[in-house]
């Protein structure tokens, strides 16, 4: 355990000059259930990168790394050149004020409305003044088209509602790296192309980079710059969209044209079928 | 074999919590002088544990009192000293019951409402979105919910305690016809102050016990519904049998 301290930075190495966050050889396992088997991706300065790959692939899991929230057991995460393993929790809340991010349910705070939810790392970070917090604060809700929406509470939103929400609290801070968990999961058509949109102009307004973990392939292809295709711990294939589309690789062919069965099979690991039907098998039930 | 090994793993998981618990305790002491910064934070939890526990408060009080005068008085009555009814019956109330039956009420209403209520956010990402914001939840969240607790619970025993009162009162006086002057004039020259003192200090600790466990057990939820209501049912469990142990270390160190 432990991670490895002291490699270099992700500034002029290999991985570019270029990258905002860089993995290099990450080894990651919960109850001891490997998750990552020496992962390498590198986010570039800029871009919408987005991390795709098949349920339960640690998608999630690779976004609380770069944010510090859990730590590799071998291998390093970089941002902006710094090594997260080795910050302390000053200097990694430090880091953290320069990300926002959004998650997959919004994680709005229930028992705030959303001025004040967008409010919150104003108030927590910086003494404003009141007249300042509250024009920052519309400024970015009507930037997600939702200043009408000031005085609600979250139970009183819908799903596609609450995620702008929380893009507007994400960017209060004007963040260097907005980072996106599962941005389209379970929004109707038209919430999804109006968060598709806000990311790909929040991204060039604002001139951060992003990172979508998503598996919504079509969409992820029309906004992302580079994408990262995860299975099994490890990156099996990477390029903008229209490269992976060309990809050969079966399991990239599989996910990009969503077929049933394939290097992922459709069947979790179960004993033969015929013989559990007839009952065959000690503890067959 | 099996025996021994379930009752050693049993013994590290016990060993393993109260870890846990002595660390998350170390570290709201550590972080406690941060919540005097925040003292719109506890105000407002005071308000959710303290005044939104009043009416139930108020009315077991009551209903305590009143029952502490029919028995108290039945059982004066057959050694002829009904007068002492008033003395009797605040003496209990101020050491034992007050802060006992407060304290259970307390972890029942305020203690499950904030168990609940860090675990919901636990489960709904709400702590590690905190986390992400470089805001630390157990400033923002556990500890001023933790000082609320700690500070409503002497206030809401004295209001449990005070309300009793008049409870017995209520029956002693006006239901059985023990005279007024009597019934108050002897109460106030057999308590003391340091009864009443005895009261605050058990609700203080009892404070402290039952709101550490409710923070504790919400912020440690597994994220899950049934995670929850795991982590509610165990800090009422845990609250009230911390609260009735408690009872028994304190009294035996104060009399």
């Amino acid at each position: 355990m432990g991670s490895q301290h002291g490699m270099p930075s992700g500034r002029g190495t290999a991985a570019g000059r270029d990258n905002v966050a860089v993995l290099r050889g990450v080894h990651y396992a919960v109850d001891h259930k490997p998750v990552f088997r020496g992962l390498d991706v590198a986010i570039g300065r800029g871009d919408i990168t987005a991390i795709m790959g098949p349920s339960g692939t640690g998608k999630t899991t690779l976004l609380r790394l770069i944010t510090g929230q859990i730590r590799a057991d071998a291998g390093t995460v970089e941002v902006d050149g710094r090594d997260v393993a080795g910050l302390g929790r000053r200097e990694l809340y430090a880091l953290r004020r320069r990300m926002g991010m959004l998650f997959q349910n919004g994680a709005l705070l229930t028992d705030l409305d959303v001025f004040e939810n967008v409010a919150f790392p104003l108030r927590e970070h910086a003494r404003l003044p009141e007249r300042l917090v509250r024009s920052l604060v519309l400024t970015k809700l009507h930037a997600v088209g939702l200043r009408g929406a000031a005085w609600l509470m979250p139970q009183q939103l819908s799903g596609g509602m609450a995620r702008r929400v929380a893009l507007a609290r994400a960017i209060v801070m004007d963040p260097e790296i907005l980072i996106y968990d599962e941005p389209f999961a379970g929004l109707d058509p038209i919430s999804m192309g109006v968060v598709m949109r806000l990311i790909r102009s929040l991204n060039d307004a604002l001139g951060i980079s992003s990172i979508v973990v998503s598996h919504d392939v079509d969409e992820i292809a029309k906004i992302a710059d580079q994408s990262y295709i995860l299975s099994e711990g490890r990156v099996v294939a990477h390029g903008s969209p229209r490269e992976l589309g060309e990809h050969a690789s079966p399991i990239v062919r599989q996910f990009m044209e969503g077929l049933a069965d394939g290097p992922v099979p459709f069947h979790y690991p179960a004993p033969d079928y015929y013989r559990q039907l007839l009952g065959a098998g000690d503890g067959a039930r | 074999m099996s025996l021994v090994r379930e009752l050693l793993s049993g013994m590290a998981d016990f060993l393993a919590r109260a870890g846990a618990m002595t660390r998350f305790f170390g570290r709201l002491l550590l972080i406690a002088p941060a919540g005097l910064l925040r003292p719109r934070l506890v105000a407002e939890q005071v308000y959710n544990a303290g005044a939104l526990s009043l009416a139930i408060i108020m009315t077991s009080g009551l209903f305590v009192g009143m029952v502490m005068g029919l028995q108290g008085h039945d059982l004066l009555a057959r050694i002829g000293s009904e007068e002492s009814l008033g003395t009797g019956a605040a003496l209990t109330l101020l050491k034992e019951l007050g802060p006992v039956v407060t304290a259970l009420l307390f972890a029942g209403r305020a203690g499950t409402a904030l168990a609940s209520e860090i675990g919901l956010m636990r489960a709904t990402d709400q702590l590690s979105a905190m986390e992400v914001m470089a805001v630390d939840p157990l400033k923002r969240v556990v500890l001023p919910r933790f000082l609320g607790g700690v500070i409503s619970m002497p206030l809401l025993t004295a209001i449990f305690v005070t309300v009793s009162i008049y409870g017995v009162q209520l029956i002693g006086v006006q239901y059985f016809g023990i005279d007024r002057g009597q019934f108050w004039s002897e109460m106030r020259s057999y308590v003391e102050p340091a009864d009443v003192r005895e009261g605050l200090i058990k609700g203080l600790v009892f404070g402290v016990a039952c709101s550490f466990i409710a923070v504790f057990e919400g912020y440690n939820a597994e994220p899950t519904a049934e995670g929850v209501g795991r982590a509610t049912t165990r800090t009422v469990v845990v609250s009230s049998v911390a609260t009735l142990v408690l009872d028994y270390i304190v009294t035996a160190i104060l009399l």
